[in-house]
């Protein structure tokens, strides 16, 4: 018995000590959970970043930024004042990048597709695992240029980018002549280039790798989503490389493809971040729609309803996703024919996603559900998304955005669904997926309890934002009108409630490892029928030699 | 019976026309709408997210309705037996057609919006905006080749007793400009708007305009005040350190107040606001003596 138990250890070929196993790791769920932890840290630092904004917009005037500025930077007298209103600028911008680059997408897809696709499919492993290695550890690099860019200058004088996440020429070109945008612009060349690779291992391991029998029509909806958010990866990446590769040849080397004085045009920068910009909101949002399927239908005991629409609903936003762009311009002088056609093309996209919301209700309808803290999160999921995809339905008319754009009507909106929502069923399939791959079970009531404080705390931090927004408060704004405090501090407070929440997250998954309380290989039931819950938990090291039968 | 009806209706209108003329062109405390419309169009636009609002919330309170539905009623101790339901092809039909037409419902009165921003009456008055770190440079183009250009800076607070503008509820910090924009009332404004360094947006909510400044282009926009206030907006478009401190102010003038203004502002800014200022203040009270005196 000791004896199959060393031969099967050693059949494992778990790569001894730490710098193989985790360093040169080429195992998708090793590589899995480095995404994970290095997500949960970007998480926690771009967190941070807007904890610090929401406590300096609590009250009018310039409250901590200039105290911040001469703290780090060692601004002195007036000139803190300045360096603190560029500052508060290069926050913004920071937040933007870290938790879209280096948070929600690490987490969704470097996390949790590279855990659990391979294993749903039925698949040894990623097609290539030495590229997974690479796409991983392509990302530290790219978050360190973007962290060290906040101490090198910017504009002449001060120290950050403080463009915005659009990065936005001529602001990001001669706005900032020092090498800041330059240090985040190769960030976002490297963080690009990495998630370009993952797309293609996904995309390969995807289409070549399932095991027999599972034809793409049996597929889980979450490697579906998966499928489709690698292909907007693969096409629109590169686009956005190509936009910021001439803004930085426009930077240093002369080059006028942004600036009107040598023939350029600032609006083609637009047209080619939002080319890229608009489809990376889908590709936040798709894994998350494949994970809340997944806990809908586990806990509800029951199929996936209209599996099928489910599926080519997700294609249908990817695809729609392309021609919608410049729903972002609306104010930047497009033509009325131009607007109609954006208008119209934004408006359809409404359509497939109300399949999806009222796919995940019928899922439920007749089911027996269960309210186990993952359910808990995807059920906060559809009623978040909702709200802010109502809201969306509102913007994509351009007569109406006229009014919302650039307000905090659109900062709720976008948190609505990626704030709310992506962040929503990260946390929801954290919980889910949390006993199978680290094989203990959290305490229910701290991760319960998590979710209320977070669910509260995030209402009121952008609930009032709509509010801030049709009255007019643009965004970006360190300061604002007396007229706007009232709605600003409540969402302040709100923003320290969510902070609180992010603290019973680090304490119960801290907890958790400590408990030890053994999961078992399927916690949750019938309910949960995909292959990954066939495994021992956490799964063996290397899983499915023997390839899974697929009815 | 009847002589107190009318009395009560001409109260009541009075007290409307007192909020009309005291509302503000700009934010109030608590503000959970819209600011009020000084201009058709946007008038237009709040009417438009008023029906949207129709449309949104009854599809939000469904969901919320429908998710709280089977929370209970299939909840694990009240439907121990889940269905196997997995398709209903006629349901998947009907949730997939309703919200075309839902969208069809908002797109006509949408388009039509959309279609009267870009359809200007033929302009009065044309005014070119130019953005600058960090402030707003304009431009007016008078009859007979006329021309006055200045510059409008956020009103420093030192310069407040300067310029008479010390009552924050008139000119709130942030907002109040040290020369705001004057046009006359009901007459077209055409707005030429461009950048001189990076992009900016000229915005004004009160008259939903809202134009980026772009370098290199010369974007065109229009509005038509139907009110006389002054009216404020903010630079829309991130455009440095100072972004939130370069303010829009416009103000809506008769049109005599604002032939005399343009008349001597060419020659002597300073004074022409000053003037206008206080015939504007002037016009104020004799409007409460009128006021006072008919009660």
């Amino acid at each position: 018995m000791a004896g199959t138990a060393a031969a099967h250890d050693h059949h494992d070929h778990k790569p001894q000590g730490f710098v193989r196993r985790w360093m040169y790791s080429t195992n998708h769920k090793d590589i899995g959970t480095l995404y994970l932890i290095f997500a949960i840290i970007a998480g926690v630092i771009g967190g941070l970043l807007s904890v610090a904004m929401r406590a300096e917009l609590q009250e009018p005037g310039i409250q901590i930024f200039h105290g911040l500025a001469s703290m780090v930077y060692g601004f002195e007298g007036d000139s803190a004042i300045d360096g603190g209103k560029h500052m508060y600028n290069v926050f913004t911008t920071a937040h933007g990048l870290i938790m879209i680059f280096f948070m929600v997408m690490p987490a969704l897809i470097g996390g949790f597709a590279n855990w659990m696709v391979p294993i749903m499919i039925g698949a040894p492993d990623m097609a290539f695992p030495r590229m997974n290695n690479i796409s991983f550890w392509l990302l530290p690099p790219a978050f360190l240029l973007l962290l060290l860019s906040m101490f090198v200058e910017g504009p002449a004088g001060s120290y950050g980018t403080g463009g915005g996440w659009t990065i936005y020429p001529p602001l990001s070109t001669s706005g900032q002549p020092g090498p800041a945008m330059d240090f985040a612009i190769l960030s976002l060349h490297i963080a690009g280039a990495s998630s370009i690779l993952g797309a293609i291992n996904f995309i390969t391991t995807i289409l070549n790798m399932r095991a027999p029998g599972m034809t793409l029509h049996k597929m889980p909806l979450f490697a579906w989503s998966v499928l489709v958010t690698a292909f907007l990866l693969l096409l629109s990446l590169p686009v956005l490389a190509g936009g910021i590769t001439m803004l930085l040849t426009d930077r240093n080397f002369g080059t006028t493809f942004f600036a009107p004085e040598g023939g350029g045009d600032p609006i083609l920068f637009q047209h080619l971040f939002w080319f890229f910009g608009h489809p990376e909101v889908y590709i936040l949002i798709l894994p998350a729609f494949g994970i809340v399927s997944h806990i809908v239908s586990t806990f509800s005991r029951k199929p996936i309803f209209g599996y099928l629409g489910m599926a080519y609903a997700m294609v249908a936003i990817g695809a729609v996703g392309f021609i919608v762009w410049a729903h972002h311009m609306y104010t930047v002088g497009l033509s009325l024919n131009t607007q109609r056609y954006f208008v119209f093309a934004t408006m359809v996209i409404a359509v497939p996603t109300g399949i999806k919301i009222f796919s995940w209700i019928a899922t439920m309808w007749g089911g027996s559900l269960s309210m186990r803290t993952p359910m808990l999160w995807a059920i906060g999921f559809i009623f978040l998304f909702t709200v802010g995809g109502v809201t969306g339905v509102q913007l994509a008319n351009a007569g109406l955005d006229r009014a919302f754009h650039d307000t905090y009507y659109v900062v709720a909106h976008f948190h609505y669904v990626l704030s709310l929502g992506a962040v929503f069923g990260i946390f929801a399939g954290w919980y889910y997926w949390f006993p199978k791959m680290f094989g203990y079970m959290y305490s229910p009531f701290i991760a319960r309890t998590h979710f209320w404080v977070t669910f509260i705390g995030v209402n009121l931090v952008f609930f009032p934002q709509h509010f801030l927004g049709l009255a007019g408060m643009p965004r970006r704004y360190i300061d604002y009108p007396d007229a706007f405090a009232g709605w600003n501090a409540i969402s302040s407070y709100g923003s320290y409630i969510s902070g609180v929440g992010v603290l019973i997250f680090l304490y119960g998954v801290w907890e958790a490892f400590r408990g030890k309380r053994v999961a078992g290989d399927n916690p949750w039931g019938e309910g949960a029928t995909t292959l990954e819950w066939q495994l021992s938990s956490p799964p063996p090291y290397h899983q499915w030699e023997k390839l899974p039968h697929i009815r | 019976m009847k002589s107190k009806l009318v009395a009560a209706v001409a109260a009541f209108s009075a007290a409307m026309a007192e909020t009309a003329l005291a509302a503000p062109g700009q934010p109030v405390d608590w503000q959970i709408r819209f600011q009020d419309a000084a201009s058709g169009i946007m008038e237009q636009i709040i009417a438009f997210e008023i029906y949207t609002l129709w449309f949104i919330i009854p599809i939000t309170l469904l969901v919320l309705a429908l998710l709280a539905y089977v929370i209970v009623r299939f909840r694990q101790s009240a439907n121990p037996v889940p269905s196997r339901t997995s398709h209903n092809t006629m349901i998947e039909v009907v949730w997939t057609l309703a919200p075309v037409f839902i969208l069809l419902f908002l797109a006509f009165p949408s388009f039509n919006l959309l279609t009267a921003q870009y359809t200007p009456p033929p302009a009065d008055i044309t005014l070119k905006a130019t953005g600058y770190q960090w402030y707003w440079g304009f431009e007016y183009q008078g009859e007979d080749d006329s021309e006055l250009s200045f510059d409008s800076l956020m009103l420093a607070d030192a310069d407040r007793a300067d310029a008479g503008k010390e009552d924050l509820a008139d000119y709130p910090r942030l907002l109040a400009v040290d020369n705001e924009v004057v046009v006359p009332v009901g007459k077209t404004v055409r707005v030429l708007v461009t950048a001189a360094d990076v992009i900016h947006a000229f915005a004004l909510p009160s008259f939903g305009v809202k134009m980026d400044a772009v370098p290199g282009r010369l974007n065109e926009t229009w509005f038509n005040a139907t009110r006389e206030g002054l009216y404020y907006g903010q630079c829309s478009e991130l455009c440095g350190k100072d972004h939130a401190y370069m303010p829009i102010a416009i103000r809506v003038v008769s049109e005599e107040q604002y032939n005399t203004w343009f008349a001597a502002a060419a020659d002597d800014l300073e004074g022409a606001n000053q003037n206008l200022m206080a015939a504007i203040a002037a016009d104020a009270k004799s409007v409460d003596v009128a006021a006072n005196s008919a009660e």
